[in-house]
């Protein structure tokens, strides 16, 4: 019983916490004095409130679970051989509920279309810069987290390869340094793809054969040198002060004339339709062979390649599909508006991978849904915090889905049914095993 | 000016910095002899340290900015170590049991620990960046400093000789502990089969724990030296945090004794190709060097084994 | 004594040494002149492989041959080097010295040793695991997909875009998958997640996937390792049905029944040598097998495991 006063102690360490959190910002000259404020302050009445309130449903929990059981169904599952043929009997009616999958997407859909006409124009600009293109972001960094089980802590740095090329390629004034002609925006959007793919090619193919885990620390050091050299290269890409002036997007072709411009709408639509059109395109590539391949290597590796799967052209190709979609999305985010490299911090890195987690990994609506729901709380918070002490929330809705809900709020019922068997200790949930476990040089 | 001319000056300063690394290398490859995971909150460990030991000992700092001498110097530096460590211990203490424990408890998949790591490390940071502010703090001068004596013309000043002395006197505990100690023992043998490790009556769950608090306090105290040298920020822990993953992946991630090699031997690198090429390149230098040895020699100078060639 | 011997051997009564038997000879090994013509239907051939690790002899000069068709069954105490022996075939482990020739036709060898092992599955050599690796989440329809789409060409692109090629090939590889699925009698469990599976039927899933690879060689390593009575019955049969297609199969087993009444050929290894080789009534009659079998105490347990087995 000794359990309850230590956990009505971390509750109460928590509702400090949350206080701090919360509380006054503070400088370096009274480094305790912002802490102290937030604590010695009657919001503290409500955050220990709260803690207590935590404990209480914790302490209580077991017997609350009771009669939650009786109304709903029960939030964890034991794994056992039961439930496991309850899981093969529901996949088999997965089948049957297609046509529901599509009403659901319907009905979201047509919110979607809705949504931004009942907005502020603020909220609109909102849905397109930071909505819009973190979807796209995170549908492509599922191919890797998600499809791959690997880790890229360093996604944006393609992003910021789409967005520069596009200064360079569709714009003589925006950046010192630029191409020889001028592309519509359009043109450069393959070039973009190919050019995101190959830097993933070249940064993948020789860390893919290491452990899956120094992936993420290499990719976390290569975006820091593309936000490095961004920064710092003035005579290539303006430095600091970013790069003006990208076109907006138009179109002229067989008499259709045609120019975003300021207005977010059209940017709004046109974003929409790429966001269904990739949600589509990668749901066909998960039921291919392609997607096969990729949740076979996640669930065991050298099973996998011992089935003839090549592992490492599989991986790589995750790699590089997800860096293509970030250039890609770079190419719409430089044609739509003013950056610098401030946008490719990072921390904006980390923000995609909070998105992918806090959505659910392998789950395209449900990385979708994340985009939402995170920059929705982005935006909601704008005025009410400092734009950059937001990360602490972000950081925190990490640590907490990996703790409770490690499926994501969506999660992909695959992905699911993968963490819940290897924490049951059959087979894998992620590539991060040693790359190559199958090749044993002794 | 030429490049030989600087050579032992490179070589002191590279030195310096590169106990450093090593210092916070140790966290690294202890957590990842133990785990087989890279704790990637621990650059926010180090960060935390350094603010805690450069606020208690400017604390004390008399508040004339006279700049305290023989004991009183001492005491001081002495003070931020301890302070810093015992932040860096608690930070890592807290770490690993709000963000991994949970996890170890179910048997999580390890992207799930990455991905937790770097929402801890976000959450840190940014805490950090929130009640001190985003700017730099310098630590006043807890000395005077000095040159102490000249090695082969390359000045070696009173600074750059208690960090370096203070950073081996570090690793060399740390070598005796994991090679001499029973705490030591558990700790190689959890890293060597942590299955076996349960069934032979060892603490698994112990050992973890202090296996974090001892990167930490090392971390933490790593971190004081280094705010002495440079300064503190909220966002100070990612290039040193990378580079010294760097110094233990150099040496062979999971063998303390290559993490120390690795460390000072990245710091040498650097000093020197900073001065070679230019010295804003120095951090692309280390990432080269990461990667550079991944292609070439994925498992370090002396092999990755904790249990083994600690 | 004598009367575990027997059991081991499937019943048949503890053989008198004639001393007849190939266990001096290294089998397998090269013979000049007419033996030559032997080669021209080897389906693999593996020349005096060595496997160390650290101070560990694996393998030490392990040579073998197995005739296109054939089953042959290497069996030998545990630790003898059979699966590693395995792993070398595989390329899971790269041996330090010796090669493997592999013939997917008569006409075309190919070297084994240096590739990796999807490498090695994609010309024609598929294996199972002694502990079952399936892919747990993915139905058994999905698992044996795995394995036939491999060969398969489409690409990203086409599969984004559906063309025909793409659904084509997708709709082929599920009809082919529900074939093997029936040929190993779970065509009933097609939509069920393999790790719900129970354990005999995951054996014959992970039979099924490695037909799926489309080999000319297929190992199975200790298939009836953990199956009762009734599923080691079944899966005799199975093997003897894949054996009857003209698949050549390579069989590692420690049940001595099944070894014998399934085995064109047999081979044992111990310490990581080959001792004896040949027809299964040749080896169980040589003087080497029955000693490594009775030993002199260390392989005691090893044996005795065996004949526990086959005593279940």
């Amino acid at each position: 019983m000794s359990a309850r006063p230590r956990t009505l102690g971390a509750s109460v360490l928590l509702g400090l916490l949350a206080a701090v959190v919360t509380g006054p910002t503070g400088d370096s000259d009274e480094p305790l004095r912002a802490a102290w404020d937030s604590i010695a302050d009657v919001r503290i009445v409500l955050f220990l409130g709260l803690a207590v309130a935590l404990w209480l449903v914790l302490v209580l929990g077991p017997r609350l679970r009771g009669l939650v059981a009786a109304v709903t169904a029960p939030p964890r599952r034991r794994l056992t051989a039961a439930t496991l043929t309850m899981t093969a009997r529901r996949s088999v009616a997965a089948a049957g509920r297609r046509g529901r999958t599509v009403a659901v997407g319907g009905g979201l859909l047509a919110v979607a279309v809705v949504a931004p006409l009942v907005v502020s124009t603020a909220a609109q600009q909102s849905m397109v810069n930071d909505i819009g293109i973190y979807a796209l972001l995170a549908l492509g960094l599922n191919v890797v987290v998600g499809y791959a089980g690997l880790l890229d802590l360093g996604y944006i740095a393609f992003f910021a390869i789409g967005a520069y090329a596009t200064a360079y390629f569709s714009s003589s004034t925006a950046m010192p340094w630029h191409a020889p002609f001028v592309l519509n925006p359009f043109f450069v959007f393959p070039i973009a793809l190919i050019l995101a793919a190959l830097a993933g090619v070249v940064l993948g193919a020789p860390t893919l054969r290491l452990r899956g885990d120094y992936l993420a620390i290499v990719t976390l050091g290569f975006g820091e040198i593309i936000h490095l050299v961004a920064n710092n290269a003035d005579g290539i890409t303006g430095g600091a002060r970013g790069a003006f002036g990208v076109p907006h997007l138009s179109v002229h072709l067989a008499g259709v004339d045609y120019a975003w411009g300021i207005d977010p709408l059209p940017y709004y639509y046109l974003l929409l339709v790429i966001v269904v059109g990739v949600m589509v395109a990668f749901g066909r590539l998960e039921r291919s062979r392609i997607g096969r391949s990729w949740a076979a290597i996640r669930e065991d590796e050298i099973a996998a390649e011992a089935t003839g799967v090549a592992t490492l052209r599989m991986k790589l190709l995750a790699f590089a599909l997800g860096a293509s979609v970030s250039g890609f999305a770079g190419v719409l985010f430089a044609s739509k508006q003013f950056f610098n490299p401030q946008s490719f911090s990072l921390q904006a890195s980390f923000f995609v991978v909070a998105v992918v987690i806090f959505g659910g990994m392998g789950s395209r609506l449900g990385v979708v849904v994340g985009a939402v729901v995170l920059q929705g709380l982005a935006f909601y918070l704008r005025d009410k915090v400092q734009p950059a002490d937001r990360y602490i929330y972000f950081g925190a809705v990490i640590v907490v889905m990996m703790i409770f809900r490690p499926q994501g709020l969506v999660p992909s019922r695959r992905r699911r049914r993968e963490i819940e068997l290897s924490e049951a200790g059959v087979g894998a949930a992620d590539s991060l095993g040693s790359a190559t476990p199958t090749v044993v040089r002794p | 000016m030429g490049f030989l001319d600087q050579f032992w000056q490179l070589s002191v300063d590279g030195l310096m910095v590169g106990s450093l690394y090593a210092v916070i290398a140790l966290g690294y490859t202890l957590v990842y002899g133990v785990l087989q995971l890279i704790n990637f909150a621990h650059s926010e460990v180090f960060m935390l340290g350094s603010f805690g030991g450069l606020f208690a000992a400017r604390a004390l700092l008399p508040g004339d900015g006279s700049v305290p001498g023989g004991a009183g110097s001492i005491a001081l530096v002495a003070v931020g170590l301890g302070a810093g460590a015992a932040c860096g211990g608690l930070a890592a203490f807290t770490l690993e049991r709000v963000a991994y424990r949970p996890l170890r408890r179910r048997a999580a998949p390890r992207l799930a620990y990455l991905i937790s790591a770097i929402g801890a490390s976000l959450f840190a940071v940014n805490l950090a960046g929130k009640e001190f502010g985003r700017q730099n703090v310098d630590l006043p001068d807890l000395f005077h400093n000095g040159t102490v004596f000249r090695l082969f013309g390359a000045a070696v000043s009173t600074q750059t000789l208690v960090i370096f002395a203070v950073a081996v006197a570090m690793l060399v505990g740390l070598d005796r502990l994991v090679a001499g100690t029973r705490l030591g023992q558990g700790i190689r043998a959890v890293a060597q089969d942590a299955d076996t490790a349960v069934l032979m009556g060892v603490n698994v769950e112990r050992i973890i724990i202090v296996t974090f608090v001892v990167g930490g306090l090392l971390a933490g105290a790593g971190g004081f030296l280094y705010a002495m040298t440079f300064n503190a920020s909220y966002s100070m822990g990612f290039v040193p945090g990378v580079k010294a993953f760097t110094a233990a992946v150099l040496g062979g991630i999971g063998n303390v004794r290559g993490a120390m090699l690795g460390g000072l031997l990245l710091g040498l690198v650097e000093s020197y190709g900073g001065y070679l090429f230019q010295a804003s390149y120095k951090d692309v230098i280390a990432f080269g060097v990461l990667v550079a040895i991944l292609m070439i020699r994925p498992s370090g100078l002396l092999g990755e084994r904790l249990g083994r060639a600690a | 004594m004598g009367a575990g011997f027997g059991r081991v051997f499937g019943g048949l009564g503890a053989s008198s040494t004639s001393g007849g038997g190939v266990g001096s000879a290294v089998p397998g090994a090269r013979r000049p002149g007419p033996g030559e013509d032997a080669a021209a239907d080897l389906v693999v051939e593996a020349r005096d492989l060595c496997l160390r690790f650290g101070g560990v002899t694996s393998l030490d000069g392990v040579s073998l041959r197995q005739r296109r068709g054939e089953i042959l069954a290497v069996i030998g105490p545990n630790g003898a080097g059979k699966t590693s022996l395995f792993n070398c075939l595989t390329g899971a482990y790269r041996p330090q010295h010796g090669t493997v020739t592999f013939w997917p036709t008569p006409d075309r060898p190919a070297q084994l040793v240096g590739r990796r092992p999807h490498a090695i599955t994609r010309l024609g050599v598929a294996r199972t695991f002694q502990n079952i690796r399936l892919f747990p989440a993915l139905t058994a329809l999905e698992n044996v997909q795995v394995g036939i789409e491999m060969r398969q060409r489409y690409g990203p692109l086409s599969a984004v875009l559906g063309l025909p090629s793409a659904r084509r090939a997708e709709r082929d590889g599920v009809r082919r998958a529900l074939e093997l699925l029936d040929l190993v009698g779970l065509a009933h469990r097609a939509h069920e997640v393999a790790a719900s599976l129970p354990y005999g039927e995951q054996r014959r899933l992970e039979i099924a996937r490695a037909l799926g690879t489309g080999p000319s060689l297929l190992l199975l390593d200790e298939p009836a390792a953990g199956t009762n009575p009734a599923e080691k019955r079944d899966l005799a049969g199975l093997i003897g049905r894949i054996a009857a297609t003209g698949m050549s199969v390579l069989l590692i087993e420690h049940d001595m029944g099944l070894v014998m009444s399934l085995a064109t050929s047999v081979a044992v290894l111990n310490f990581g040598r080959v001792i004896a080789c040949g027809t299964p009534a040749e080896v169980q009659r040589d003087p080497a097998v029955i000693e490594a079998y009775l030993g002199v105490g260390d392989d005691g347990p090893d044996a005795g495991g065996a004949t526990g087995k086959e005593l279940r």
